[in-house]
């Protein structure tokens, strides 16, 4: 199955924005021989990535990474968290503008079953990629692969490249034929020339 | 806790006979440090850990003197077997700095040319001078490299300065409740501070417990070290006796206990190494060589960074904290940093609390 690591080259250094429990950085520490740094939010998950030895920044990226030099880091790598952000074009330009490259992944709001449920039962959407209720979301900007594209677009942000997979998933004929329809989350591998 | 959990210490001397230079320009004709160890240094050396203590510390960081003592050392919560800082691992090495009175060189010492206490004579120490003496007791201890460098306030700052002067001689750095430099209300604050001592007629006629003086500096350090909240919590609006009095005796709760402080303090401390304390304090700023810029004065460090902050800390805000670890990143170093949920103010740094302890623990515990 296709990963965000895979798109990480050896030796780099990387900034991972809502880093979770620092599996991410742990990987590309022992496998890439990569640096890492994360950013995160929640106390137990700060306290995992300690457990591990990983370096961790408590700090609500809401509040902006103002902290963080242009360009400082080989890669950005913001994975299904950009949704859940209260200005996802804010941190978009931030991210871009941070890491020579950057990884954003998103889960699809346009994918079947979210646009079957809606039409069909008159409910917000419940799938793999989006678990939760609408009143216990963390989601606040849900998006399609369209929408996102078209964000990219208007910040001039070059989209080097697209994988699209379900969630525990690989890349389907019908996702390729119908990304927007088909694929429950988009990895994109995004750069911006200055 | 039973018995044999009791870690009973015992306080030990070195002594520098060499005159040691200061950042001043002033000379200390020798000095002698007093300090404690706790644990057992390993056999390559390796688990060594200093602790630096702020601004009314001093060397008895943790355990007990003896079974009947009561009273354990100020950092106990966090120092001891199976604790954060867990003496069945790491040698823990505790002092009093130069300048202090408990028994390192300091005013209250005898001056060897005038036969007299140095008092006000003694010259002014600054954190980095501190870091220099500790590098002689490091020296001294045979220790190669620390483990680490921990200390919460004044002995963040410490921690820091060793980053910074000796970067090879430490793993890792453990700052907590610190700040790059004071602000300008702190300042502010230990002038206030001073000011009380100073014009104690009592500290002029040369006392150096003047009771009134050095009870009100307390006072004021003291309110500034809990949060509003934890105050709140702690004395409310209790009264002494049942109902007001209308006059100017004892009548809350909260003045009773900062009486009380500030006369316990004014007779174990020394006003004139309390003047030092928050002079050293006032004069922290390594950036000050590099105009400000901290990531530039921190190029050199290559231990990891542990910083810490509490969010109802306000005499060394999270902000402060957040300073260091914004040039720790830009001067591309390990570093991380955590602001922990707390209502007590900057005493957090003092008291027992999961998440702040744990971080400590595999913070230790990690690879270099």
């Amino acid at each position: 199955m296709f990963e965000i690591k895979d798109w990480i080259s050896k030796n780099s250094k990387v900034l991972d924005l809502g880093c979770g429990d620092g599996s991410l950085i742990d990987s590309l520490i022992k496998e890439k021989s990569s640096s890492g740094l994360g950013i995160e939010i929640d106390n137990e998950k700060i306290n995992k990535c300690l457990e591990k030895g990983i370096s961790v920044i408590q700090q609500d990226i809401d509040n902006g990474l103002e902290n963080f030099n242009s360009l400082s880091f080989d890669y950005v790598v913001m994975s299904q968290s950009i949704q859940a952000l209260k200005k996802p074009e804010v941190a978009l330009e931030e991210i871009v503008r941070i890491g020579k490259e950057s990884i954003v992944s998103i889960p699809n709001f346009a994918n079947i079953k979210c646009r079957v449920q809606l039409l069909l039962t008159g409910q917000m959407p419940i799938s793999n990629a989006l678990p939760h209720d609408w009143y216990s979301t963390p989601n606040l900007h849900l998006c399609s692969l369209k929408d996102f594209e078209e964000l990219c677009k208007k910040l001039e942000i070059t989209i080097i490249e697209r994988r699209l997979s379900k969630i525990n998933g690989e890349e389907t004929f019908l996702m390729k034929a119908f990304p927007n329809l088909f694929s429950e989350v988009a990895l994109y591998r995004l750069v911006k020339e200055n | 806790m039973s018995k044999q959990e009791i870690l009973l210490v015992k306080p030990k001397k070195f002594f520098i006979k060499d005159a040691f230079k200061l950042e001043s320009g002033e000379e200390l004709d020798g000095f002698e440090i007093i300090y404690e160890t706790y644990g057992e240094l390993n056999s390559d050396k390796s688990n060594a850990i200093l602790i630096c203590h702020a601004l009314s510390g001093n060397h008895h960081a943790a355990g007990y003197y003896s079974e009947d003592d009561k009273k354990p050392g100020w950092w106990d919560e966090l120092i001891g077997p199976g604790k954060a800082f867990d003496t069945n691992k790491y040698f823990i090495v505790s002092l009093n700095n130069l300048g202090g009175c408990h028994g390192s060189t300091g005013p209250g010492s005898i001056n060897k040319k005038t036969k007299k206490e140095f008092a006000s004579e003694f010259p002014i120490i600054t954190v980095s001078d501190w870091v220099k003496s500790q590098n002689l007791l490091r020296e001294f201890l045979e220790i190669d490299k620390w483990l680490s460098v921990a200390g919460g306030s004044l002995g963040g700052m410490q921690a820091l300065q060793w980053s910074i002067d000796f970067p090879d001689k430490l793993s890792k750095a453990i700052i907590i409740a610190a700040a790059p430099k004071l602000s300008t209300q702190n300042i502010a604050f230990n002038e206030v501070a001073r000011q009380s001592i100073i014009s104690d007629p009592d500290f002029e006629k040369g006392d150096a417990h003047p009771k009134k003086g050095l009870g009100l500096a307390r006072m004021l350090g003291h309110i500034t070290y809990l949060s509003e909240e934890s105050m709140k919590h702690k004395f409310g609006r209790e009264l002494k006796k049942e109902k007001i009095e209308y006059g100017y005796d004892v009548e809350f709760e909260i003045e009773s206990y900062l009486r009380y402080q500030a006369s316990n303090f004014a007779e174990s401390f020394n006003a004139h190494t309390y003047l030092l304390m928050t002079k050293a304090l006032d004069y922290f700023d390594p950036a000050k060589k590099n105009d400000g810029d901290l990531a530039k004065t921190l190029s050199d460090s290559i231990c990891q960074f542990l910083v810490i902050s509490f969010k109802s800390d306000w005499r060394f805000a999270p902000e402060k904290s957040k300073e260091i670890v914004d040039a720790l990143i830009e001067a591309e170093k390990s570093v991380s940093y955590l602001n922990i949920d707390s209502i007590q103010g900057h005493d957090s740094f003092l008291l027992q609390n999961a998440r702040y302890e744990n971080a400590i623990i595999n913070f230790l515990k990690a690879n270099v």
